[in-house]
């Protein structure tokens, strides 16, 4: 039997970059708030500290700072002709687990996303007709535009001291920067990261192809910075340690060291941490939620009671718990009708690694998790559809992120997998290898979904969610269409010998592809095709709001974060400004 | 394909991009497949080593100094792993690198005992792209693959695998890793792909975990460890060659 606890008047679940933020915006309001978190307390010392940290085997191959499937994972098919099964190990994408969430353990690229990708449907059918789009396609808008969004993309850089160069300075296009950028007030915080050896030759390819390379936006700083808030940041190590593990220097930007810690310094604010959130309680109205049921470490279940609650997990987590607590109806895709876990969407990928002589010396252990060198000429809709045939492309990129050899020790295509003759093709390419990647957008779709399982729970009792999602033909052909351009750089870099790859199709949850997942919490202006009005607030239940990669229509072929964080900005000056001043529904319905 | 190649969980089938990706973060359960040894290099590189070699049927050091194995499953895993990535001109083996004790200690390990395996049931064989779905932690899958392929190599050989000739040795994980040969409880495919997935690791993991002792993979392959601040390096050694003694976390606490 649960215990009832005090009603409090926030309640945050998840406290990662989201969650963070929005605890530290509204300690200003004085107002009694609570957050869960299923993980333990971290910091960069003792938890992150050097040498410990740069341990490849505890936090890059075994996860530790990852969310533990035993406990709970999800069920997974690629179509609804199989029955789904369980993820018993993580592989595909790494869900974080703890205070700063994922946020820990990010690379720290940070996108504005292109302005299309605010716009999907309407530049698309605008440019190209609506014949372009597939009948089985969940093209949509953002309910807001990216000009909209630029103050919040603005404050989140400013709060991670991200690295970069403008490209768009109020209109003004600038050499070097990213030109396909949507207008920015102010450029970045700080200046771009120092290039690696083979982010220069990648530079110089592109250009050479008449391509715009620039470099990433990272928030791993390059220099020493304090931000508005008054946090500092170490510069960037260049350790190589970075992807999958927490920072020694507090240069890569993390919700633990910034906004968590300040979110602390309010004596109205309590983190609960070990603590598992099992569903949101509603009244009998269902329009409103009163409480959320949770275990602590010890397994003893309270309700929690709460005026206004934020969902703030993971973007599989936020989906999971709206399902779990019946919050909007789910989406069914054999009647196109319902909400809830519509429009999953995932990142493509694939590309080329590039082999070099041993005359090209890389040292790619001098890396830093969002060091590379960009190109957005077939992102967005900076290229014609009409001419390559898919529909989103994707950023193209060298990145030098860090070369730890349990899990980076290319070598090419035809090696031996094992023996002398794989040995030594190990030493001979261990160096002089780079890869040119596609990160391609993934458009949604009315098979792609997630719902409960019928089967399978977790160690709670819970069903578990599951995921049905599979590569569409437009995803496959943009993942090849994006690989040959890959593979037409790496010759122009100079390598000797290129190898081309795509991820697998079917989508597999085996290989480690990307931790984007988006969608199945939609925000947009039409109720009957999103789960969120603009200001990430439940059409349903208007005291609940979902904040998270899991509001994006379709997924941008960009690292999802930038969005997220400036999206939890702009959420939480809504509520601070409009809600809290009048609770109700912001947006009518 | 048979049906049994089809169950194997480990392969995803897709190996150009788990070749070309495994350098970018593929998760570590998804090292790439292809190809195999050749037999006359190991022979050659077992000929000769004799500083660490023992000769193949000569009693082996493991057993009571092991946390999980058995003296018959840690002579298999010696062998196993001196197989796999043997002695040569281009540098050390797993085995003197102490690759087996590190295999021994993660199968005793947390990890081993499955502590982040979702291990409820039914349990089905599922599509390769659903990944692993067996009811069996990592050291229960080596145990039981070891006992099988001994049982095998008994019938074949007459002998242990541990006793096997260099030659013969890679002659049957040629055969485990092709999927020629039927195993009695476990996929052939998920329990090879596991046992070189841990030699792998073990052999270029910190020295601490046991194997790559004194750091000798990272020197091989030019790796400086975990001693890792670049930050005024990395402009001034574009395309030089940059040289550090490797060192492991415990030579810097």
């Amino acid at each position: 039997m649960a215990t009832k606890l005090n009603a409090v008047d926030v309640l945050i679940v998840g406290l990662g970059w989201t969650g963070g933020i929005i605890a530290k915006e509204l300690a200003s309001t004085k107002l009694k708030i609570v957050a869960l978190e299923r993980g333990g307390p971290r910091d960069t010392n003792p938890d992150f500290i050097d040498p410990e940290i740069h341990d490849e085997l505890r936090y890059a191959a075994r996860y530790d700072l990852m969310q533990n499937v035993r406990r709970e994972t999800i069920t997974f098919r690629n179509g609804e002709s199989q029955t789904a099964l369980p993820m018993r190990q993580l592989g595909s994408f790494l869900p974080g687990q703890g205070v700063g969430g994922a946020g820990v353990h990010w690379n720290g690229v940070t996108w504005r996303w292109l302005e299309w990708d605010h716009q999907a449907r309407t530049r698309t059918v605008d440019k190209y007709g609506e014949k372009i789009i597939p009948s089985d396609m969940h093209l949509q808008d953002w309910p807001i535009t990216y000009d909209d969004l630029e103050p919040y993309y603005d404050k989140f850089e400013k709060t991670c001291g991200t690295s970069g160069k403008a490209g768009n300075l109020n209109g003004r296009k600038i050499d070097g920067g990213n030109i396909f950028e949507g207008s920015r007030k102010e450029d970045y915080p700080n200046p771009p990261m120092i290039a690696a050896q083979s982010m220069v030759m990648f530079e110089k390819a592109a250009r050479n192809l008449g391509y715009h390379p620039f470099p990433n936006p990272s928030s791993n700083a390059s220099r020493d910075y304090v931000n508005p808030d008054g946090v500092a940041f170490g510069q960037c190590h260049y350790c190589g340690f970075c992807e999958r593990f927490g920072c020694e220097a507090n240069a890569k930007a993390s919700p633990h060291f910034t906004v968590i810690p300040l979110a602390l310094k309010n004596p109205n604010f309590e983190l609960r941490t070990n603590s598992i959130v099992l569903k949101v309680n509603l009244d009998s109205t269902r329009k409103k939620a009163v409480s959320v049921t949770y275990l602590d470490a010890r397994g003893r279940e309270f309700e929690q009671p709460a005026d206004l609650i934020i969902l703030s997990a993971y973007a599989l987590g936020n989906v999971n718990l709206l399902l779990q607590s019946g919050i909007g109806v789910p989406y069914d895709p054999a009647t196109g009708k319902g909400v809830v876990g519509r429009n999953y969407a995932y990142q493509c990928g694939g590309g080329a690694t590039a082999f070099f002589d041993k005359k090209t010396i890389l040292n790619r252990y001098m890396g830093a998790g969002a060091l590379g060198t960009c190109m957005d000429d077939f992102n967005g809709d900076n290229y014609d559809f009409v001419k390559v045939g898919y529909i989103g492309g994707g950023g193209i990129s060298c990145s030098n992120s860090g070369a730890r050899p349990i899990q980076s020790h290319p070598t090419p295509h035809g090696t031996p997998r094992w023996g002398s003759d794989w040995k030594q093709a190990v030493v001979d390419n261990y160096d002089h290898a780079a890869s040119v990647g596609n990160q391609g957008a993934v458009m949604a779709y009315r098979q792609n979904y997630l719902s409960l399982d019928p089967t399978y729970t977790d160690v709670f009792g819970r069903p578990l969610m599951r995921m049905t999602f599979d590569f569409q033909d437009n995803e496959v052909k943009q993942m090849n269409g994006q690989a040959d351009i890959c593979v037409e750089i790496a010759k122009e870099m100079g390598a000797t010998k290129v190898d081309r790859g795509i991820p697998p199709v079917p989508y597999s949850i085996v290989p480690y592809q990307s931790t984007h997942n988006t969608g199945g919490a939609v925000f947009g202006a039409d109720p009957s095709t999103s789960v969120l009005n603009k200001y990430l607030q439940v059409w349903d239940v208007p005291n609940v709001f979902v904040t998270g990669a899991c509001v994006f229509p379709q997924n941008a072929g960009k690292n999802p974060t930038g969005p997220v964080g400036a999206l939890a900005y702009w959420a939480v000056d809504a509520i601070k400004n409009q809600y809290l001043k009048s609770p109700g529904q912001l947006v009518p319905s | 394909m048979s049906t049994k190649e089809k169950n194997d969980q480990s392969d995803v089938g897709r190996r150009d991009f788990l070749k070309l990706f495994g350098a970018a973060g593929a998760a570590a359960g998804t090292l790439p497949f292809g190809g195999s040894a050749s037999a006359d290099e190991i022979m050659a590189a077992a000929a000769t080593d004799t500083k660490h070699h023992h000769a193949a049927a000569e009693p082996h050091a493991g057993g009571p100094g092991c946390e999980f194995f058995n003296v018959d499953e840690s002579a298999f895993v010696e062998a196993a792993v001196d197989t796999l990535i043997p002695s040569d001109s281009t540098g050390p083996g797993a085995k003197e690198l102490g690759v087996a004790t590190y295999i021994d200690r993660q199968m005793a390990s947390g990890y081993g005992k499955g502590d982040r395996l979702y291990l409820e049931g039914p349990f089905g064989e599922g599509a390769p792209e659903q990944g692993y779905q067996l009811p069996m932690t990592p050291s229960e899958l080596i145990r039981a693959g070891i006992a099988d392929v001994n049982a095998v190599v008994q019938k074949s050989h007459k002998n242990s695998f541990a006793a096997l000739s260099a030659k013969d040795r890679a002659a049957v994980l040629a055969d485990l890793d092709a999927k020629k040969t039927e195993l009695p409880t476990v996929p052939t495919g998920t329990f090879f792909g596991l046992l070189l997935q841990l030699t792998i690791e073990g052999y270029f993991a910190d020295p601490m975990y046991g194997g790559n002792k004194d750091a000798a993979t990272w020197k091989m392959i030019g790796f400086p460890g975990a001693d890792a601040m670049y930050a005024d390096k990395i402009e001034p050694f574009r395309n030089k060659p940059y040289k550090a003694e490797p060192k492991g976390i415990q030579d810097l606490i």
